[in-house]
């Protein structure tokens, strides 16, 4: 069994936008466009792995103050206090909401860390042009996908709450700077995983060639 | 430009064109966001200020990563972590400092938590009710710097910056003094005492007093100070005296003080050395200088005389006494009264420079001892408040005293004595009650009771025979003056013939008299007339005045 042809085996290549089928000879020009839409036609996502590695360790290196830095300030008559990401997590751990800690931590810590050492996984075996279980990786790079959004939960929480409790004197919540470092690690993560292109996981796939 | 999908066409390579993208510019991301990293850590590192280990007895209301350390209310650093010492005697406080806060780590430097407190100098700390302890710094002025504190478990009376004085009251032993007691200066508080101390040697107590700036300039090199605590109630030979100074330091005590309002001195400097007294009345007594034990012996009891009643002489305070006992004499077989007294030469003041000098040699004091007892000086247990009994000793020149050998080499030396005014009087007012004991009372009672009874018959007398007479005439004495009345009120009666005649008898009277006025007129005017008879221009009818008005006109 042979695997059905390649676009660029063909000569062809499809716009992103509106998905027109177009000769490859346009992609010689120097800012080849969809003759359609006038989207700008490119076989790949142009330099993907680079911007994808670029975002990924913009992105961990925001992980770090994120973390160390105080995310939220609590004050409650009179007894102020800055929690970091982690704090948070023992204090409610230790006070026994065992669930909030748990969504507090899988939503701060396990879903970041997760989504680093996927697109880490996804770029560097692509980069290799591994051919390495293909068709999980490609289930992996659609989940990185999927959690990107729900990422920003934390971000929202300390919206909310910190433009909700504002009882001046008696309690008062404000946002610290790890959280804007938090929503930028969210931010990059999301687009690394935007630069990326699934399609260069299959790239490395022999074509014509049995399985 | 559309090329139909259908057309025919050789497969090509299947090389991915990769077109030459900007790497820089994608790069640039995480390296600006590695600079940021960079920049914050280099800040962090910048800013981390030193670390800093507290020795606590309790961590009470102290909380790692919570309780923040304030220097003058400014947060500079937070506990970080709290954990037992290695024997379990105390708890260290391990806290981080900001960097700006890095005089806090001096070596004399004092932390305390505050933690709201009520005591009866006052409240404080109240807004850690809401907040929560935390712990508070005294930044110190050593040059050495340390990291290991041991921190205190009351809050320091006097801060560190405080414009003020501190100075050093010696005194004998606390009393109700406690740290934080108040300092007063014409019952204006001015201070406070920040600690105390026993003394090396363990027969005084040193006090640290702190004194505020605007005031520190009233405490001079001869200021006076004083216990001012509770309330000094005393019941001596003076009466009964009671003082305040206000109603806190009834309650936890006080220091006052004052200067000489003449020649106060200099300014004292700082941790200037004073001495406390234990009230007002000895802190302005001038210095008593060394003391001199004597003892008295007194043949009579001495109810009232207690323990630091005064010896007076002269009038003047010159001691107080400091032991009452009683001793036996096997050839008397009495028990007399031994009493101990010090007195303070010094205290004569003016007198004291020009008595002989001697120059500490007691024997000097013995001998002018000698001669005052030979010149009558004896002492005497004299009643100083006749209310409440107290005596005192006073020591004067008794005249007539019976001479007395006075044995200057005695120790200790021994001032003769004589019985007390009181005695004295006692003595006297036996004797008379002895006489009147004497007196024959008895019979100098039944005699007058034979008196008396024979005053009665006599009276009983009178009243039955003397009474009734009198009386009797009485009346008719009554009888005769109303009709004496009676013959009166005829005799006055206008239309009485007495009056008639009486008022005839008159106007002749009247007539005879200006006829003699007439005549003497006439012959005022006319003496010849006597001789020659009546001249022929006279008008003998006429009246006289008109006659006297018109002669000079004439």
């Amino acid at each position: 069994v042979s695997a059905p042809p390649r676009a660029a085996q063909l000569g062809l290549v499809a716009c992103h936008a509106c998905g027109l089928a177009c000769s490859d000879d346009a992609l010689d020009a120097a800012h080849p466009r969809c003759p359609r839409c006038g989207a700008a036609l490119h076989r790949r996502k142009p330099g993907s792995i680079q911007r994808a590695w670029a975002f990924l360790l913009a992105g961990m290196i925001f992980y770090i103050p994120a973390n160390v830095l105080p995310m939220m300030y609590t004050d409650v008559l009179g007894s102020g206090m800055e929690s970091t990401i982690l704090e948070g997590v023992v204090e409610f751990w230790s006070s026994g909401s065992w669930g909030i800690a748990l969504v507090i931590f899988i939503a701060s810590v396990a879903v970041p860390c997760m989504k680093f050492l996927i697109l880490g996984l996804l770029l560097a075996t692509t980069q290799r042009h591994s051919t390495w279980a293909r068709p999980e990786r490609a289930r992996l790079y659609r989940f990185v996908e999927l959690i990107g959004y729900w990422s920003m939960l934390d971000v929202l929480v300390v919206a909310f709450v910190s433009a909700l409790v504002k009882f001046h004197g008696l309690s008062d919540i404000e946002p610290r700077l790890g959280i804007f470092f938090f929503g930028l690690v969210v931010i990059f993560t999301m687009l690394s995983a935007m630069s990326f292109d699934p399609r260069l996981i299959w790239d490395s796939e022999k074509v014509g060639e049995p399985e | 430009m559309i090329d139909a999908p259908n057309l025919p066409r050789e497969p090509g390579d299947p090389a991915v064109r990769r077109r030459r993208m900007l790497p820089s510019l994608v790069w640039l991301v995480p390296i600006v966001a590695a600079l940021i990293g960079l920049s914050m850590l280099v800040n962090a590192w910048l800013s981390e200020g030193p670390k800093i280990t507290i020795a606590f007895k309790t961590a009470a209301g102290l909380e790692a990563g919570k309780t923040p350390i304030k220097y003058k209310d400014v947060v500079v650093g937070a506990v970080t972590a709290i954990a037992l010492s290695e024997d379990g005697t105390h708890v260290e406080v391990t806290a981080e400092l900001a960097r700006s806060a890095s005089s806090l780590t001096r070596e004399d430097t004092r932390f305390w938590v505050v933690r709201p407190r009520i005591g009866i100098g006052g409240v404080s700390g109240v807004d850690t009710l809401l907040s929560g302890a935390y712990i508070a710094a005294d930044a110190g002025s050593s040059e050495e710097t340390s990291r290991t504190f041991t921190g205190l478990e009351t809050p320091p009376t006097v801060i560190s910056g405080m414009p003020g004085k501190t100075i050093v009251l010696h005194t004998a032993d606390l009393g109700s003094l406690d740290i934080g007691s108040p300092v007063y200066y014409r019952r204006i508080q001015v201070g406070r005492v920040a600690s105390y101390e026993l003394d090396e040697s363990g027969k005084s107590v040193n006090i640290q007093a702190f004194i505020d700036a605007p005031y520190d300039r009233f405490v001079t090199t001869r200021t006076w100070f004083w216990n001012a605590s509770g309330v000094d109630v005393s019941l001596g030979a003076e009466g009964f005296n009671l003082k305040t100074q206000s109603l806190a330091t009834i309650l936890s005590g006080g220091i006052a003080f004052d200067s000489p309002p003449y020649n106060p001195g200099e300014v004292a400097p700082e941790n200037a050395e004073f001495t406390l007294a234990p009230d007002q009345k000895t802190a302005m007594a001038p210095p008593d200088g060394p003391g001199q034990y004597l003892q008295l012996r007194f043949a009579q009891s001495l109810r009232g005389l207690a323990v630091g009643a005064p010896v007076l002489f002269s009038g003047v305070e010159l001691g107080r006494v400091v032991s009452v006992g009683l001793d036996y004499d096997p050839t008397t077989k009495r028990f007399p009264t031994v009493v101990g007294i010090v007195i303070y030469p010094q205290r004569l003041g003016r007198a004291f420079d020009k008595l002989p000098k001697a120059e500490g040699g007691s024997p000097e004091h013995a001998q002018l001892l000698q001669t005052m007892v030979g010149q009558g000086l004896r002492a005497q247990a004299r009643t100083g408040n006749l209310l409440s009994g107290q005596l005192y000793v006073s020591l004067d020149f008794v005249p007539r005293a019976p001479k007395v050998a006075f044995d200057a080499t005695a120790r200790p030396l021994q001032v003769p004595t004589v019985s007390g005014d009181f005695d004295q009087l006692q003595e006297q007012v036996s004797s008379i009650v002895r006489k009147i004991d004497k007196l024959p009372l008895e019979s100098i009672a039944k005699n007058l009771d034979a008196a008396i009874a024979n005053l009665d018959k006599t009276l009983q007398q009178i009243n039955g025979e003397v009474l009734p007479q009198t009386t009797q005439t009485l009346q008719q004495a009554q009888k005769t003056l109303d009709g004496a009345q009676g013959m009166l009120g005829s005799v006055l009666a206008d239309d009485a013939p007495l009056q008639q005649n009486l008022n005839q008898t008159l106007q002749d009277t009247r007539r005879t008299m200006r006829s003699v006025r007439t005549l003497t007129d006439l012959l005022g005017r006319h003496p010849d007339a006597l001789l020659r008879g009546l001249p022929a221009n006279a008008v003998p009818d006429e009246p006289a005045p008109a006659d006297l008005s018109e002669d000079p006109v004439r």
